[in-house]
C-alpha cells in the first residue's frame, strides 16, 4: 500500500531532521521524505497537519504477559500501538521464562499473528532465571533473542555472572542486567531515606545499586569486556558510576524507567500502591541526577517498564502489593512532559525512545530513513487527555498517573507501512 | 494531599497516625481522656456514649494486651465489641484484606480497630470502607501505633505538666518500632524541644533528623539530663539479618540500669510500652523502681482509648 503523509512536522532524531515535510511510503518502507517521488500514486493520503511524524517508539522494556496469560499478548500489543510504540523489547521473566528456543519461536509467531508492534524478545541468561546454570544463549540468539537478561537483580553467585559474561563475549552477545545486589535490597519495598523511615517501610539502600554496578564493571573487565546494558537506574550515585565507566571506555549502556524521570519517594504519599515500583522511587536529588544523566548521554534511553499488574495485586498494603505500573500508553506524553520541563528539544528528547533505544538494541529501527521499514508514529504533541484507568487498552490499569491530565497522544501508528492504529 | 484521617469539617474520623494530626486534636483527645480517668474510679464504670455502636477488633497480628485494653475501653463506653483474630494462615488461605473488610461491613460494623503486620494496611482499609465507618489503627507494621503515642503523651503530661521544656529520650530498636515513630510525631507536634533517639546504628532508621530528632548512639549521651526516658522492647520477631550480636551485649550498652538512670534528671520518669524484656532493655530494679510509670501507662491507656473511640464516633460521615 502506498501512503502519503502530508504537512506533518517530521522529526527524525537519528538524522536531526525537524521540519514540516511530506513523507511517502511504498512496499512497507519509507520511499521519500520531502519531495514526492515522480509518479507516486498514493492509495491513501493522511493529512498530518498539526501532528508530529516520528519514528515509532522503541520501548526497551514492556511486559507482554506471554508466555503466561493466554491471549494477553494481543491486548498488550494493541496497547503498544495506542501508545505509538512500534517496537517492544520484552524481558524473559515470563511464565515459564524465555530460556527455551521453542518458547521463543512460539512467542514470535504469536507476535506476528497479533500484528501489533515488532517484538524483540530478550532471552534468559540462566536456565529458569535461577542464576545457576547458563541458558542456551547462542541457540536462543539463533531463534531471535536480541540479548540476554537476568531480571530483578544480579545473579546471586558472582562466579556464575563472570562465566555468563565470558560465554556471552564468545559469541559477542550483549547482557542486560538489573544493577541490584539482592542481599542488600533484601525485602525492601521503598528507597532508604526519610520517607521510608517515616512510613515504616522496609527499605532498599542505594548501596544495593552501587555495589551491583561496581560488581558488573569489575567482572566486565575480567571477562574481556562483553557488552552490558544496565536496566533501570534509580540513583544519583548509580548514574555517576555509569558516567565514569563510560569515560573509562567500558562497553556499557543504560536506561531508566519513565516513572523515575518524573516521580520521587515523597509521591508515595499515604502508602499509595500505584507508586510501588521496582526499583523504588528515590529522592529529588536522584531524580535530578537522572534528568542530568539523560541530558549528557550517560543514560542512553528511556523505557516504559510496562508491567500490567492485576487489580487485586495492587489492592493490598503497600509492602504486599505487586510492584509495577501500566505504561505503554503513558510513555509518549510522559517523554514529552520531561522534554518540556527539562527544556530538551524534541528532536533530541524523542531520540531516547527511538534512535538511541534502537542503538542499545542493535537493531536497524527507530529512524526515518529512505529504505528503512516504515515504522512510524504520528502524534498530536499538545492534545490534553485524562488518564482514565478503565479506558486504557492494556489489561494493566494501575498507573501512578491515574486521573492525571497529560498532553500528547498517538493518532496513527504504522508498522511496516501498515496503519495498525488510528485514533478518531 | 488531603489528610485521610479528617473529614471535611476537620474532625477526626479515623485515627491512622499521629503524623499530620493537628495539635488541637491531640490536645482534645488528652483532655477528653481526663474525664474518662474519673469514670474508671467510679463504682459503675460505664458511660453510654457508644451504646449501639458495633466495634470490631480486627487483629491480623497477635496481641493480647492492646486488644484487651481496646475491648475494655469500648465496653466502658457501652459499645458492642466483637473480636476477630485473623491469623496469617487464614488470610493466606485466600481471602484478601479488603474482602475481609467487606464481609464485616455487611455484618453492620461501625468501627474497626485494626492491627496489621504491614505498614499502611489501615490506610487501605480506610480508603475502602463506607463513609460512616471509622478505622482506628492499633498498630501497623513499623509505621504507627497512634493510641500508644497518645497514651504516652498523656502519661508525660500527667507527671510533667508542660511539654515545652522537656528532654525526652527514646531508647532501643527504633528502626522496627511503630511506638517510637508515633511518640516522635506526638512529641514534636506538642512542642517538646529536644527529642533524642538512642540506639546502635543498626537499629536507627534514616530520616530521624528530618523528623526533628537528635540521634545518639550511646546511652550515656542519650539520657543525660533527660526528663523522660521511653524504653522500647527489643523486638526479636521483627529483626532480620545481622543487626545485633546478642541480647546480653545490647543490655551492656543500652540496658537501663539504676546506675545509668542516675545520669538523667533526679525526677525523670521511666516509661515502656510493654511488654518488657527484663534484663534485655531494662533492669528489674528500674522497672519496679520509684521512677517507673509503666503501670500507670496501662491505666491511662484505657482512658485515652475511650477518648479516641468516642471522639471518632462523634464525627460526621466522611465526605
Amino acid at each position: 500500500m502506498r501512503i502519503a503523509i502530508r504537512n506533518g512536522r517530521v522529526i527524525d532524531p537519528a538524522s536531526g531532521h525537524d521540519a514540516i515535510a511530506d513523507l511517502f511510503i511504498a512496499d512497507g518502507r519509507i520511499a521519500a521524505i520531502g519531495a514526492e517521488p515522480p509518479g507516486f500514486k498514493a492509495d491513501r493520503t493522511i493529512d498530518a497537519h498539526g501532528l508530529i511524524v516520528a519514528p515509532g517508539l522503541v520501548d526497551l522494556c514492556a511486559r507482554m504477559r506471554e508466555p503466561g496469560a493466554e491471549g494477553a499478548l494481543k491486548v498488550e500489543m494493541r496497547a503498544a500501538l495506542a501508545g505509538g510504540v512500534t517496537g517492544v523489547v520484552c524481558p524473559p521473566d515470563t511464565d515459564p521464562p524465555l530460556d527455551e528456543p521453542g518458547l521463543v519461536r512460539m512467542l514470535r509467531q504469536r507476535s506476528r499473528e497479533a500484528a501489533g508492534a515488532r517484538l524483540y524478545p530478550l532471552g534468559a541468561l540462566t536456565a529458569g532465571l535461577a542464576g545457576e546454570a547458563l541458558a542456551e544463549i547462542e541457540t536462543l540468539h539463533e531463534v531471535g533473542c536480541v540479548a540476554f537478561m537476568h531480571t530483578r537483580a544480579l545473579p546471586h553467585d558472582n562466579s556464575v555472572l563472570l562465566q555468563a559474561m565470558r560465554y556471552a563475549k564468545t559469541f559477542d552477545l550483549p547482557l542486560w542486567l538489573r544493577p541490584v545486589e539482592d542481599t542488600l535490597a533484601g525485602s525492601g519495598v521503598a528507597a532508604a531515606g526519610p520517607v521510608a523511615g517515616r512510613l515504616g517501610l522496609p527499605s532498599v539502600p542505594v548501596a544495593a545499586e552501587t555495589v551491583a554496578l561496581h560488581t558488573v564493571f569489575e567482572l566486565q573487565r575480567a571477562a574481556g569486556n562483553p557488552r552490558v546494558h544496565l536496566a533501570r537506574l534509580s540513583s544519583a550515585a548509580g548514574v555517576e558510576l555509569v558516567r565514569r565507566a563510560k569515560r573509562d571506555g567500558l562497553p556499557v549502556t543504560a536506561d531508566v524507567g519513565i516513572h523515575h524521570v518524573h516521580l520521587i519517594d515523597v509521591d508515595i504519599g499515604y502508602f499509595d500502591s500505584n507508586y510501588r515500583l521496582d526499583p523504588p522511587l528515590r529522592s529529588q536529588r536522584d531524580r535530578d541526577a537522572i534528568v542530568a544523566g539523560l541530558a549528557d548521554g550517560t543514560i542512553d534511553a528511556i523505557c516504559s517498564d510496562h508491567t500490567p499488574v492485576g487489580e487485586d495485586d495492587k489492592l493490598l498494603p503497600f509492602g504486599e502489593a505487586a510492584p509495577g505500573a501500566t505504561a505503554l500508553e503513558t510513555l509518549l506524553p510522559l517523554v514529552l512532559k520531561w522534554a518540556g520541563r527539562a527544556k530538551v528539544p524534541l528532536v533530541r528528547a524523542l531520540g531516547k525512545v527511538t534512535s538511541d533505544a534502537a542503538r542499545v538494541l542493535g537493531e536497524p529501527t527507530g529512524r526515518l530513513a529512505i529504505g528503512a521499514k516504515a515504522d512510524i508514529v504520528m502524534f498530536d504533541p499538545s492534545v490534553p487527555w485524562r488518564v482514565v484507568p478503565e479506558a486504557l487498552v492494556s489489561d494493566g490499569k494501575d498507573t501512578p498517573f491515574a486521573g492525571h491530565e497529560l498532553e500528547g497522544r498517538a493518532r496513527f501508528t504504522l508498522v511496516g507501512g501498515e496503519v495498525r492504529f488510528e485514533r478518531r | 494531599m488531603r489528610n485521610p484521617q479528617l473529614n471535611s469539617n476537620g474532625e477526626l474520623h479515623h485515627l491512622l497516625t499521629i503524623e499530620g494530626l493537628p495539635r488541637a486534636i491531640i490536645e482534645r483527645i488528652l483532655t477528653t481522656a481526663d474525664s474518662f480517668i474519673n469514670v474508671a474510679s467510679r463504682e459503675v464504670k460505664n458511660v453510654p456514649l457508644l451504646r449501639g455502636t458495633a466495634v470490631f477488633n480486627l487483629f491480623f497480628e497477635h496481641s493480647t494486651r492492646t486488644r484487651t485494653t481496646f475491648e475494655i475501653a469500648a465496653r466502658r463506653l457501652s459499645a458492642d465489641v466483637f473480636n476477630l483474630d485473623i491469623t496469617r494462615s487464614s488470610t493466606s488461605k485466600g481471602e484478601s484484606l479488603l474482602d475481609t473488610i467487606n464481609n464485616l461491613t455487611a455484618m453492620q460494623a461501625d468501627m474497626f480497630v485494626v492491627r496489621h503486620a504491614t505498614s499502611g494496611a489501615p490506610y487501605l482499609i480506610a480508603q475502602h470502607v463506607a463513609p460512616h465507618i471509622h478505622v482506628i489503627n492499633a498498630g501497623d507494621g513499623r509505621h504507627a501505633h497512634p493510641t500508644q503515642g497518645l497514651l504516652d503523651m498523656y502519661t508525660i503530661r500527667h507527671y510533667k505538666r508542660e511539654f515545652a521544656n522537656l528532654r525526652v529520650a527514646i531508647v532501643g530498636d527504633i528502626l522496627h518500632s511503630r511506638v517510637a515513630r508515633s511518640d516522635i510525631h506526638a512529641l514534636t507536634t506538642l512542642g517538646v524541644p529536644e527529642v533524642r533517639a538512642v540506639g546502635p546504628l543498626t537499629l536507627l532508621p534514616s530520616g530521624l533528623e528530618e523528623m526533628g530528632v537528635r540521634v545518639c548512639t550511646r546511652l550515656e549521651e542519650g539520657i543525660k539530663d533527660a526528663d523522660v526516658i521511653i524504653m522500647l522492647r527489643l523486638q526479636n520477631e521483627r529483626m532480620r539479618g545481622a543487626l545485633l550480636p546478642s541480647a546480653q551485649e545490647f543490655f551492656r550498652n543500652y540496658g537501663l540500669t539504676p546506675d545509668k538512670l542516675r545520669l538523667a534528671k533526679p525526677d525523670a520518669i521511666v516509661m515502656h510500652p510493654g511488654p518488657m524484656n527484663r534484663g534485655v532493655e531494662i533492669d528489674s530494679h528500674v522497672a519496679d523502681g520509684a521512677q517507673s510509670v509503666i503501670l500507670p501507662q496501662v491505666t491511662f491507656g484505657i482512658a485515652v482509648r475511650m477518648a479516641v473511640l468516642s471522639i471518632a464516633a462523634s464525627s460526621q460521615r466522611m465526605q
